[in-house]
């Protein structure tokens, strides 16, 4: 399913990042940060009027040939970016919307933890299970 | 009987503290017994010791629980700044070899250990061979006494939270890793709202008691520091005992109403284990229905609900969709957003009004010097080339007549202005060494004596003792050389001029005194500013480097 799920920092530098092992790390890397690009886009068309209203679910920022990217992105800026394999045809926008969901309430959970300061790297294990099991769970 | 070999265990190593006085780190003895009831019963076989259970030291079952209780005490100890003298290695050996309280303790805790002894000894053994086997992530009664008591001394109702930020700073005094006690609290922090109820307290502490003890933490948190499980427990021991007295009587009462409650809790587990992974698999709905009702009840007791909410938390984590309350975990992020986005207020601005009007001041000062100077007299002479001839002055007799006889024919103002340009500070040594030296005093000294402005209270003694010195000194001086009464004529004209010179030299360096001070003080007035900023400066720069966010890749 997901290959490679990133989150991001509101000044735009990750922290965290996981991907599928199997495949070169460093491509999906590179793919997330040029992502980001597309979020900034995204983010900033919306106008400030509309920032209530705005959609925390980005849907599909771009797809290549082999996958796809989507992104997620909080109220306070912090970007979720899901890399998803493109030949999974069966994956559909809501179920990336719910994984989506389950990342924004696992990345809630690090945040309650008082021993988390805001900007560090994220190394719950807690969260780090939920991030593989969304990887394996097609795979 | 593996249990039974547990407890031979447990008991062979109070036989081995009992005999040795002894200074090793509990940690690798807790390790060790922890290893030897892990590597399986087996090697339990081999290894009991001779010692039968009955006649064995008191209350050795909960003898590593003591002693985790014991590490408790310190830590909080260390924490809480109590009575702390004694190393741990000394009050554990003490505790064991007497049960009665030494001043190592707590009266409290001693009574505590002693009353259990004598109770614990005959009772807990079959209750604790059937029941509890060695667990280390099982709260024993005096453990769950301790944290209550820490809980209270936190947040003093105990039905309601610890919240984030406090638990954070109390935790970390125990001085484990920041990495660690994260991990420690998502395990305990069942609901993950950032905050702890008395339940998840008691875990996480009891976690932190373990960790130190050298136990690695688990990836899951154990069936015993449920919050499901203790709590229940936890009220109940706490709303039964009196603490020393009927704490014998009580605690197989509270026993078995905890043993009831654990087999209630674990038969009630596996039908909703059961039910629940397959409600693990559907929607998410449901799980929100259920988590969403399990919210709105209010979190005390209703076990059977708490059950299935919890055991819902604890296999369906991914599934979470529930509204959070978000008041207690909120603070330290609004902190420390809030630190970044106020900056502190700048220094207050140093007053320009007194650096430059000093100087002016002093200039005006000075101007008025120099047109004072100029008004009557020559133009001042550079100072250095006279210097030494006035310092010399009081020196060298012989020297400066001939000299004083040369300058007395024109130029005694001269000396008044070489005078006037040397520094207070040089006068001043003079004026001391000038008094000092009743020698023989040469006319020119006298002259320089007259005209040279002595400090404000001084000045006016040296001028008096000038004068009682020049009359003192006329006699003498005639009998010195004969030049001398060439220059006695001089003086009465002298006296005059001089006093005219005198009055404006004395009021020019009032006034460069005052500017003096006015600038001496400023001077420090901005030192100590300037240390101000400095500290100001200091803070800012860590509070930078505190928010500011590290990096990666």
């Amino acid at each position: 399913m997901a290959v490679c799920i990133a989150v991001i920092a509101k000044e735009n530098y990750p922290l965290y990042i996981q991907s599928i092992t199997t495949e070169n790390e460093l491509k999906f890397h590179y793919t997330v940060h040029t992502s980001l690009d597309v979020v900034d886009e995204k983010i900033s068309a919306m106008g400030k009027a509309l920032v209530d209203q705005r959609e925390l679910y980005l849907g599909l920022l771009y797809p290549t040939e082999d996958y796809k990217v989507y992104g997620y992105v909080t109220n306070s800026k912090v970007k979720f970016v899901m890399v998803a394999d493109s030949s999974n045809t069966a994956l559909r926008d809501n179920e990336i919307h719910s994984m989506f969901q389950k990342l924004h309430n696992s990345y809630i959970d690090v945040m309650c933890n008082p021993f988390y300061n805001p900007g560090d790297c994220i190394h719950s294990r807690a969260f780090d299970n939920m991030v593989t099991s969304m990887m394996m769970q097609v795979c | 009987m593996a249990l039974k070999n547990d407890n031979e265990m447990r008991y062979g190593n109070a036989a081995e503290i009992h005999g040795v006085k002894f200074q090793i780190p509990h940690a690798t003895l807790e390790k060790n017994s922890f290893k030897r009831a892990d590597e399986g019963d087996k090697k339990q076989e081999t290894k009991s010791p001779p010692v039968s259970p009955m006649c064995s030291p008191p209350a050795s079952p909960s003898n590593y629980q003591r002693i985790l209780l014991n590490y408790g005490y310190g830590k909080s100890r260390s924490g809480l700044e109590q009575q702390h003298g004694v190393p741990y290695e000394a009050r554990h050996s003490t505790n064991l070899q007497d049960g009665p309280a030494t001043g190592n303790y707590g009266s409290k805790s001693a009574l505590v250990h002693s009353s259990l002894s004598r109770s614990l000894s005959v009772e807990r053994e079959p209750q604790d061979s059937s029941n509890y086997p060695d667990d280390p992530w099982r709260i024993t009664e005096e453990q769950r006494e301790y944290y209550i008591n820490q809980f209270k001394s936190l947040q003093p109702d105990l039905n309601s939270f610890i919240s984030g930020s406090v638990a954070k700073n109390f935790f970390t005094k125990s001085k484990l890793p920041i990495p660690e006690l994260s991990h420690i609290w998502e395990l305990s922090d069942v609901d993950c709202d950032g905050a702890l109820t008395l339940p998840e307290f008691c875990a996480a502490f009891h976690l932190i008691v373990a960790r130190k003890n050298g136990y690695p933490l688990p990836d899951t948190l154990p069936e015993t520091l449920l919050p499901d499980y203790l709590q229940p427990a936890s009220l109940k021991p706490k709303r039964d005992c009196a603490l020393l007295d009927s704490y014998s009587e009580s605690l197989p009462v509270s026993q078995q109403t905890r043993d009831f409650n654990r087999t209630e809790t674990s038969v009630e587990e596996m039908p909703d284990k059961s039910a629940l992974t397959q409600d693990a698999n559907s929607d998410d709905n449901q799980a929100l229905n259920i988590s969403t009702t399990a919210k709105t009840i209010p979190k005390d007791f209703k076990p059977s609900q708490h059950l299935s909410f919890k055991t819902v938390v604890q296999e369906s984590n991914t599934l979470k969709a529930r509204p959070r309350s978000r008041s207690y975990s909120s603070t330290s992020i609004e902190d420390a957003m809030k630190k970044g986005e106020e900056p502190p207020t700048p220094p207050p601005r140093p007053q320009k009004a007194h650096s430059r009007a000093s100087s002016l001041d002093l200039n005006k000062i000075f101007q008025q010097n120099t047109q004072a100077v100029k008004s009557g007299w020559l133009p001042p002479p550079p100072a250095l080339p006279p210097r030494p001839f006035v310092s010399q002055g009081p020196h060298h007799v012989t020297n400066t007549e001939p000299v004083a006889q040369a300058k007395s024919s024109y130029a005694e103002f001269r000396l008044k202005e070489q005078t006037e340009q040397v520094s207070e500070i040089e006068l001043q040594p003079q004026m001391n060494r000038a008094p000092s030296q009743t020698e023989g005093s040469s006319p020119t000294r006298k002259e320089i004596l007259l005209t040279q402005p002595p400090s404000k209270p001084i000045r006016r003694k040296f001028r008096s003792e000038n004068q009682m010195l020049e009359n003192q000194e006329l006699t003498p001086t005639s009998s010195m050389t004969s030049s001398l009464p060439a220059v006695k004529p001089h003086l009465p004209a002298q006296n005059r001029q001089s006093s005219k010179q005198k009055r404006a030299i004395q009021t020019a360096i009032r006034k460069n005194k005052e500017a003096n001070a006015v600038l001496a003080r400023l001077n420090s007035e901005l030192q100590q500013q300037l240390k101000e900023v400095h500290k100001e400066r200091i803070a800012l720069e860590t509070q930078l480097e505190q928010l500011r966010p590290v990096t990666v890749l």
